[in-house]
């Protein structure tokens, strides 16, 4: 049995991970909803038939090519810890993280895959890459499904589809979506209006965890909805188009918060600075909020010679799992409340406070 | 008005998206819309659809169904197991409830019918059966033109795809 700890990358190494457009876009992902032929959905099915599901698809998946040397587990082997660290790292859903026997996941060496087995469906696949990458990430997933699609009998209708547990997903299946960070947008208060007008082309806005949870670290999710009677190819570019705008607009956005408002952009990302530099008790969602605008002021080059990437490692060790799995003693809230500030300010400790001026505005 | 999740307090929220050019209503009280997350209803509820669709869904099914018990006979998943959970039991009961599904599908769709990918196998075998039914024909005139030799051919043609078709080995649960 491998360990998920030391078979994920060390988050120094993922927050060097770069792709087009990752200052704004932090990753693209597919996923593709599959379930077997006559066999009952997750929810549905007793625990015997979730277990012979799992027995089915596992063996399968872990034989593709691209799955070689791959981190496989059943979901009950798996420590309530180890489930959050997978969380934190978008690598599984919050709901899969729920899941215990029955269930599964096979994730690959490098990271761009990733295979939940019992989740809502039977197979929920995803490719997942740094940047703004939905075409490639389409592109990978589209052929481990077709090379997966020789192993087992997916439950398919000439008319609907891809059959999925719910009807929201029927059809292709498909949810290609982007993790976006947009400061710009949120300090300029153009980020509902937006919102708004992409919920009209039909994507949804969600999250930094997907479903149902909170814009953290002014941290988006942008996806299709619909999935029945378009093609995928159709619904990739149209979630390339409508990105390609958002990218737009909060570069936009963020250049003229410089013109127009640079005392209220100096004034943020200053006192996100002092805060995390000399804080001694921080929670995770005040240190994210406040990554969010060191990030900013890192694009902006307001931090002379700091890389995005000692913003984005902080990102992801200062969430509670990963900040718990470094320390051998099961703390509460309010001590790792503690220990995260600690660790922010020492990570800190060279950087220099914000300059004032950008050396070529807008960078 | 009343609130369309729990039918009893009057709607306070009132939501409407447009998808397409389609246009959805939900009226909640201001119970059912918190603990649906429904706080802000300018900001992200809307895009909080796969929920809001999971209470249209079991409303129209429902309504379809004209109220009777109807179950899967496959895996026993009834009506009222939908409207609890918003997801189906099997991938038979997209047949089994295929009416009350087919209004729901149209108002959360582009279409009601798959255009995309589908399994090689299910290409393949369509391809098969078109092209069976091409040799058929030609057969049948071959026959009738006392063309034996070629008819003969024809015969081991289709024998063979035949064969090939009904073949496909694949790990089975």
């Amino acid at each position: 049995m491998k360990d998920i700890h030391t078979f994920l990358a060390p988050p120094a190494e993922t927050a060097r991970r770069h792709g087009p457009h990752d200052r704004i876009v932090m990753s693209s992902r597919v996923r593709l909803a599959r379930n077997l032929k006559g066999a009952a959905f997750p929810g549905w099915a007793k625990k015997p038939e979730r277990m012979k599901v799992l027995e089915t698809i596992r063996p399968a998946v872990e034989r593709l090519p691209e799955m070689k040397d791959s981190f496989s587990e059943a979901m009950d082997n798996l420590t309530a810890l180890d489930k959050q660290i997978l969380v934190e790292r978008h690598l599984i859903s919050r709901e899969h993280a729920a899941k215990n026997t029955g269930s599964g996941v096979v994730l690959n060496r490098e990271e761009t895959f990733c295979v939940m087995i019992n989740e809502e469906d039977h197979l929920r696949m995803q490719a997942l890459r740094p940047g703004f990458q939905t075409r490639e990430v389409w592109k990978a997933i589209d052929n481990l499904d077709s090379e997966l699609e020789k192993l087992l009998d997916y439950a398919f209708d000439g008319d609907l589809g891809y059959l999925t547990a719910c009807p929201t997903n029927l059809g292709t299946g498909i949810r290609v979506s982007a993790m976006l960070h947009l400061p710009g947008l949120v300090l300029s208060e153009q980020i509902n209006p937006i919102i708004q007008s992409v919920n009209k082309l039909g994507l949804a806005v969600r999250g930094l965890y997907g479903e149902g949870t909170e814009a953290l670290g002014n941290v988006f999710q942008v996806s299709n909805q619909m999935t029945l009677g378009e093609s995928e190819t159709v619904i990739v570019e149209r979630l390339e188009k409508v990105l390609g705008q958002i990218i737009e607009h909060e570069e936009n956005g963020r250049q003229t918060l410089l013109e127009k408002k640079p005392k209220v952009v100096f004034n943020h990302i200053g006192r996100a600075y002092g805060i995390l530099a000399n804080a001694h008790s921080i929670s995770s969602k005040e240190t994210m909020n406040l990554l969010s605008l060191l990030r900013l002021g890192v694009d902006m080059g307001l931090f002379p010679g700091a890389e995005r990437s000692l913003v984005d490692e902080l990102f992801l060790v200062t969430q509670p799992a990963h900040l718990q799995k470094q320390l051998s003693d099961k703390l509460t809230a309010e001590e790792r409340d503690l220990i995260r500030a600690d660790m922010v300010r020492d990570r800190l400790k060279n950087l220099s406070r914000p300059i004032v001026k950008p050396p070529n505005a807008g960078n | 008005m009343q609130c369309s999740i729990c039918k009893e307090k009057p709607a306070t929220v009132h939501l409407t998206q447009i998808v397409g050019d389609k246009m959805q209503k939900l009226d909640l009280c201001e119970e059912c819309a918190k603990t649906k997350g429904i706080n802000d209803p300018t900001a992200f509820s809307l895009a909080d659809a796969d929920k809001l669709f999971g209470l249209g869904a079991s409303q129209e099914i429902e309504q379809a169904a004209g109220g009777a018990e109807l179950k899967c006979p496959h895996c026993g998943f009834s009506q009222a197991d939908f409207k609890k959970s918003g997801r189906l039991g099997c991938p038979e009961c997209y047949k089994t409830f295929a009416e009350g599904l087919s209004t729901l599908l149209k108002t959360m769709h582009k279409d009601t019918r798959h255009v995309g990918k589908s399994p090689e196998a299910l290409r393949a075998s369509r391809e098969n059966s078109d092209r069976l039914k091409t040799l058929q024909k030609k057969l049948n005139k071959a026959i009738d033109g006392e063309n034996f030799e070629e008819a003969a051919q024809l015969r081991d043609e289709i024998k063979q795809l035949g064969e090939r078709s009904s073949a496909p080995k694949k790990l089975t649960q």
